[in-house]
């Protein structure tokens, strides 16, 4: 069972059911123990940063935590992703997990922000996540802050500069565009990602 | 490198689709859900559902049809008309819409873009500006209720208000253009483009591929609507891409 986690950011409804359209057994949940108890744990999210401050306040960090420690296959999408960076200078003053080196800052005012539509990933290296995937792979983005690249950075976005679009590192993988939202090139991913094993 | 996107409107009446030349005579163009995912195969980017009527009694089956075609589409889908509070934006979230789109609402009482944008995220509220050209005033005017209600808002001050307000997106309707497929306001969508930062989405007047072409250069819009074009057959989605992608613009071709 794949949990998704429910920390009141926005609308979780198409990733649910982006992943009930794969056959990938999966349940929307706030609730610490039901995380503990699944196989994977999806962490998704839209809107601020300082959001995620909630999933402290619901107790789900610790729960998410030793999941990620077990090896279970951990999904970020969008902010969640971003969470798994050590911050944001969108809430300086709410740290993320710090699994991956480095802060999400800004697009600059020199482009159009948020960053809305279609852009390609560009690969780097190899990746569970995007396997099968063609290069230059279409996914849709919605966000104005974005990931440094580092050494686990599996594709690249080119918008104001390059950042990274896909990171991946053993059983952690984040996504800063949206494959519930990105076509077939997006189901592709969420099924290499229930197809994991656990 | 980000694409242009061209984004298929779905105007509903009743839960099926229809399509009015200057927001009247109503002809009917198909099921919405099978209307979405036929067009998402084509190479939709984006897919917007407007319920044109939005009367109390047929939000029912507005909600009924947004579960319906959010059931099998992976692409983004907008739901639009007769949102008039952050309960109305999260029943229709809740039935698997992406974002809202809020018109007269976020005309009458602006915080509204504020309340969802908090909750649901700015990428999730879309502001939709129904414009009219007023000659006496010399301005480009923002009117609501379809066009009945003249407002007496500049569309670029009303513009730069809902960016500061938390908007996401501006989706644009020339009154003017609208049904007639004779082409998008170019000049209209280029003002508004320039006067804020969020993207524009334009709509009313696309005849042709060719219009498509103006409005994402000329009128340097983040995307284009496609309506009644596509219902009848007359104009593919993979056509209008290819004719852009000829014309050097960035699309998202389909594999």
């Amino acid at each position: 069972m794949i949990a998704i986690v429910d920390y009141r950011a926005g609308n979780l409804a198409s990733v649910k059911k982006a992943f009930e359209h794969l056959g990938g057994g999966c349940v929307v949940t706030s609730d610490a123990t039901r995380v503990r108890s699944a196989s994977k744990v999806v962490l998704p999210g839209v809107g601020h940063f300082s959001a995620t401050c909630t999933l402290d306040e619901l107790g789900l960090k610790p729960a998410i935590v030793e999941a990620i420690i077990a090896g279970k296959p951990f999904l970020g999408i969008c902010v969640g992703m971003q969470w798994m960076f050590a911050g944001s200078s969108e809430s300086p003053q709410v740290k993320g997990l710090g699994l991956f080196g480095g802060e999400c800052s800004r697009f600059s005012t020199a482009v159009k922000s948020p960053h809305v539509g279609w852009n390609t990933l560009v690969r780097r290296g190899k990746s569970r996540l995007l396997s099968g995937l063609d290069d230059h792979s279409f996914a849709y983005f919605t966000h104005s802050y974005r990931a440094p690249i580092g050494e686990e950075c599996a594709s690249t976005t080119s918008y104001d500069g390059d950042f990274a679009s896909t990171i991946e590192r053993d059983n952690l993988f984040g996504v800063q565009f949206h494959p519930e939202k990105s076509g077939d090139a997006g189901l592709r991913i969420l099924r290499n990602f229930v197809e994991l094993p656990c | 490198m980000l694409t242009k996107r061209v984004i298929a409107c779905l105007d509903c009446h009743n839960g099926r689709v229809v399509k009015g030349v200057q927001f009247l005579e109503l002809r009917d163009a198909g099921d919405p859900a099978e209307l979405a995912t036929a067009h998402a195969a084509a190479g939709a980017d984006e897919i917007i559902l407007l319920d044109i009527t939005a009367t109390h009694e047929a939000r029912k089956t507005l909600l009924d049809t947004v579960s319906r075609t959010s059931q099998h589409l992976f692409i983004p889908l907008t739901v639009g008309g007769g949102i008039q509070t952050l309960q109305d934006a999260e029943r229709v979230f809740d039935c698997g819409a992406d974002k809202v789109s809020i018109n007269s609402a976020a005309v009458a009482r602006p915080e509204l873009i504020t309340q969802i944008g908090n909750r649901f995220g700015a990428q999730a509220v879309v502001v939709a500006i129904d414009a009219k050209r007023n000659n006496d005033k010399g301005i480009d005017e923002v009117v609501t209720a379809g066009g009945r209600n003249l407002t007496g808002k500049s569309v670029l001050v009303w513009a730069r208000e809902a960016e500061s307000r938390g908007a996401g997106e501006i989706l644009l309707t020339s009154m003017r253009k609208d049904g007639t497929q004779s082409g998008f306001d170019c000049e209209l969508t280029r003002a508004v483009a320039e006067s804020v930062q969020i993207p524009v989405i334009a709509s009313g007047g696309a005849g042709n591929e060719k219009h498509f072409v103006d409005v994402l250069q000329k009128g340097c819009a983040d995307a284009a609507l496609a309506a009644s074009i596509l219902h009848f057959g007359t104009h593919t989605l993979a056509n209008i891409k290819l004719v852009l992608h000829h014309a050097g613009i960035a699309v998202r071709l389909q594999c």
